[in-house]
């Protein structure tokens, strides 16, 4: 870590290999792939399961990656990656990087058991699960990321409850649980922060897993200016933290000494536009439980 | 060349030869995106200070920084208008397409 | 290493074969009754009998197959193997692989679905995926296994098939049974089989996206060209690589006969069976006793479902009056599935025999010379004044053998 040079706007390579894709205006999950395709670069290839970004960026006769890629089963992203960085060492291949990007439902539903299988084998794979908190791509469904109170088309308004129930997935924590060998937590809102974490599991020789926020403008009622400073209030109101999981412990890269309140972060968007006082409440409520845990538990900046 | 150009005037499509297995080469493209623009982000370069703030912030890549000085490639943006909300020196502002 | 004997299991002649084969990347999960194959397969690779080969150990048998999906895209020769429920969970993956035209190989042992459960033979699985773009081999021995693991890189990897192959073994009666097999020097199967290029793979200096989505106004020739070359260019294949196997290792599997199928005494037979797989060295054996009684019976035995021996089944002689299909599985309410894909075929024919549908050996169930005797039997006796005489009732023409109960009605 110390001794690599640290990625800012100024140093990062011009080269873009995800370009001229067909992804909404403001799409948060393309530019989480496209940053993370500028440091991981030309020598690689890329997994891609049944989601927004193998629909806008594999577009026979059109490829907007510009590294070899593949466009999976939904469940098998991990599984197939693992095949690619077996194969590509079986065939002399040297100096490659393989990785995988795939979304909430992808990563925490459906592709759950296969990311398990591959973070266990310990795959010199880089898995980045792009999280949106739903699922976009068939128009918006609930997802076991959905976070409490979120309207999707599955978890529709109504008398008996009004959007997602649960609280949201901890896949973070599920793939440290693992004793993956480095783990982080990122935002599209917080850039450097993303692109340098990127950078990290790019050198990991193990498998590594990047859970990085990034909304849909679309899906989540807001317009499309707004992607990343949504993503960077979700981070400064605490829903969300910046975090790495390495050498078995977590660490927090971001403390704020006090949160921006839920409420605003919360009422900009259509999806949560149902929510109420009681609401706000609950939020806040899971909020601190999980900050005084991690609080108590990891590292802290 | 730090993106792809477009293939103007696609011609892969005729006849067998390109349709054995399904495979497409990697960072071809036949078409831009400019359509879809209805507001395009214009920079005023007295204001810019090059702080590359919306470079990285365009889901696009359609900030262009190779020359040392900010443009945009109005082919493949989109109108998006992040860059211009989220620069701190009001160096972008998004103005109406004209027709 | 060298040529030699060994007594071994079906499983063990798959792995040896697989073995020999040199896949660069290996990627099972374990199921009864294929098991013993990943355990081979794994040991093989751990003590350096198999270099130059990453054993995948995945979670379940889709991601099996996604791992091999990832591997063959990469320009690697891959080998999986399942059985079953399997099968059945890693059918998503199937037309990815076939789709692609990617040459993976797999076993898989021929086992009944639940419910009810069951762990033993039948070709319920299999049928299933007919459609998944696969070709389909059925064996009856060891050694075929063995040595179609072999051939079946040959004809998966030639340019004009570019599909990938499931060779299909009888659980237990096949994977399970130890019999003598010929295992062959490695030399002579890189002689064989020479390393797998393609340039249909992702690869670092040519990169290339793969697996991908087309919309559709193209999607369809895509199918077609899979579709042609299968129907048009695999028989050949398959023929080609088994006389080829031939000279090299002195065995083959009735290349000069296409290669697709078996034609066993069925030159002026009047009644003919359809088998695929092990029941076929039974049958074989029913068939020599009835024609020593004088009896004009044949065998007709498939070794490829796909691609379907369809022009031998269309060059059988007018004098067979009633043809038989034995199936070891049943579409619910309706008919066996290799009745089904007979019927079709004959359907092609200026004078077609009559055809009846056995189905049995379900989950295991015997099928006893006594059976085969019992069906033969029943269709030499529809046989009258030179013309077959079949159940007025269409539905009688689908029988299932060896009932313990006969029909509910």
């Amino acid at each position: 870590m110390s001794n690599m040079t640290i990625l800012n706007a100024r140093n990062i390579t011009n080269e873009e290999l995800f370009f001229g894709h067909k992804a909404c205006a403001g799409c948060g999950g393309s530019l989480a792939v496209r940053l993370a395709m500028k440091v991981i670069g030309r020598r690689s290839y890329v997994v891609v399961p049944a989601n927004c970004m193998s629909a806008v960026g594999f577009m026979y006769p059109a490829m907007s990656f510009g590294v070899s890629g593949l466009c999976c089963p939904f469940a098998s992203t991990a599984a197939v990656l693992s095949g690619i960085t077996q194969a590509a060492r079986q065939l002399g291949e040297e100096d490659y990087y393989v990785v995988g990007f795939a979304g909430d439902g992808g990563t925490a539903d459906i592709g759950l058991q296969a990311l398990s299988g591959a973070v266990d084998r310990n795959d010199r794979i880089i898995y980045i699960c792009y999280d949106n908190e739903a699922y976009m791509n068939t128009g918006v469904q609930e997802s076991g990321l959905s976070p409490y109170g979120t309207k999707t088309t599955t978890s529709p308004e109504g008398a008996k409850k009004h959007g997602a129930n649960p609280i949201k997935k901890n896949m973070f924590e599920i793939v440290a649980a693992h004793n993956i060998g480095y783990a982080a937590t990122a935002s599209v809102g917080y850039p450097q922060d993303y692109i340098n974490k990127v950078a990290r599991a790019k050198a990991h020789p193990g498998a590594s897993y990047i859970h990085v926020m990034a909304p849909c403008p679309t899906g989540w009622g807001a317009e499309t200016d707004v992607t990343t400073q949504l993503a960077r209030e979700a981070v400064d109101c605490g829903l969300w933290y910046l975090a790495e999981y390495e050498n078995g412990e977590f660490r927090l890269n971001k403390n704020p000494k006090e949160f921006k309140p839920v409420k605003d972060y919360l009422t900009g968007q259509g999806r949560f536009r149902r929510m109420r006082e009681q609401d706000f409440k609950i939020v806040e409520e899971q909020r601190d439980a999980m900050w005084a845990k991690i609080r108590k538990n990891w590292q802290t900046a | 060349m730090s993106r792809p150009d477009m293939i103007k005037d696609y011609q892969g499509l005729a006849g067998w030869s390109d349709v054995g297995a399904p495979v497409v080469k990697s960072g071809q493209l036949i078409e831009t995106n400019a359509g879809w623009r209805t507001l395009r982000p214009v920079i005023n370069a007295e204001k810019c200070v090059f702080c590359l703030q919306c470079y990285l912030l365009c889901p696009d890549g359609t900030l262009v920084k190779d020359s040392g000085k900010l443009e945009v490639d109005y082919d493949y943006c989109k109108g998006c208008g992040i860059c211009a909300r989220e620069c701190g020196f009001g160096a972008i502002t998004m103005e109406p397409e004209e027709d | 290493m060298e040529a030699r004997k060994e007594f071994i299991s079906g499983n063990e002649a798959v792995a040896i074969g697989a073995m020999l084969a040199r896949p660069q990347v290996v990627s099972a999960y374990p199921i009864s009754p294929q098991t013993i194959v990943v355990e081979k397969l794994a040991e093989y690779v751990e003590s350096g009998l198999m270099k130059n080969c990453s054993y995948i150990r995945v979670e379940s048998e889709h991601s099996a197959l996604a791992a091999v999906l990832g591997a063959v895209a990469t320009g690697a020769r891959t080998f999986t193997a399942t059985s079953s429920h399997g099968l059945m969970y890693m059918a998503e993956v199937l037309p990815f692989v076939s789709g692609s035209r990617f040459p993976v190989v797999m076993m898989n042992a021929n086992r009944a679905l639940a419910v009810p459960w069951s762990i033993f033979t039948d070709q319920s699985d299999s049928m299933m995926l007919l459609n998944s773009g696969w070709l389909q081999v059925y064996v009856e021995d060891a050694q075929e296994a063995l040595d179609m693991v072999i051939q079946s890189y040959r004809i998966a990897e030639d340019p004009a098939v570019m599909s990938p192959i499931m060779i299909n073994l009888d659980g237990f009666v096949l994977t399970h049974t130890y019999e003598l097999v010929d295992i062959p020097a490695q030399a002579q199967v890189d002689k064989y089989l020479p390393p797998y290029k393609t340039g249909n793979k992702m690869s670092i200096d040519q990169p290339l996206g793969v697996c991908i989505g087309i919309t559709p106004d193209l999607n369809t020739e895509f199918r077609y060209r899979q579709h042609v070359d299968q129907l048009r260019n695999a028989p050949g294949v398959i023929a080609g690589a088994d006389r080829e196997f031939g000279e090299v290792f002195g065995r083959s599997y009735g290349s000069q006969g296409g290669g697709l199928s078996e034609k066993y005494r069925c030159e002026d037979a009047e009644v003919v069976l359809v088998t695929l797989g092990s029941i076929s060295m039974t049958a074989r054996t029913v068939v020599d006793k009835l024609r020593d009684a004088g009896r004009k019976v044949g065998l007709f035995k498939i070794r490829f479902m796909r691609p379907f021996p369809m022009q031998d089944l269309l060059s059988l002689g007018d004098q067979v009056k009633v043809l038989g299909v034995l199936d070891k599985n049943i579409s619910p309410g309706y008919e066996g599935t290799v009745f089904s894909q007979v019927n079709s075929a004959l359907s092609r024919k200026a004078n077609p025999p009559r055809t009846m549908n056995y189905v049995g050996g379900l989950a295991g169930r015997e099928i006893t010379t006594r059976s085969l005797e019992k069906i033969f039997s029943e269709m030499l006796g529809m046989i009258r004044d030179g013309k077959a005489e079949l159940p007025p009732d269409p539905n009688g023409r689908v029988k299932f053998i060896n009932m313990r109960w006969e029909d509910h009605e």
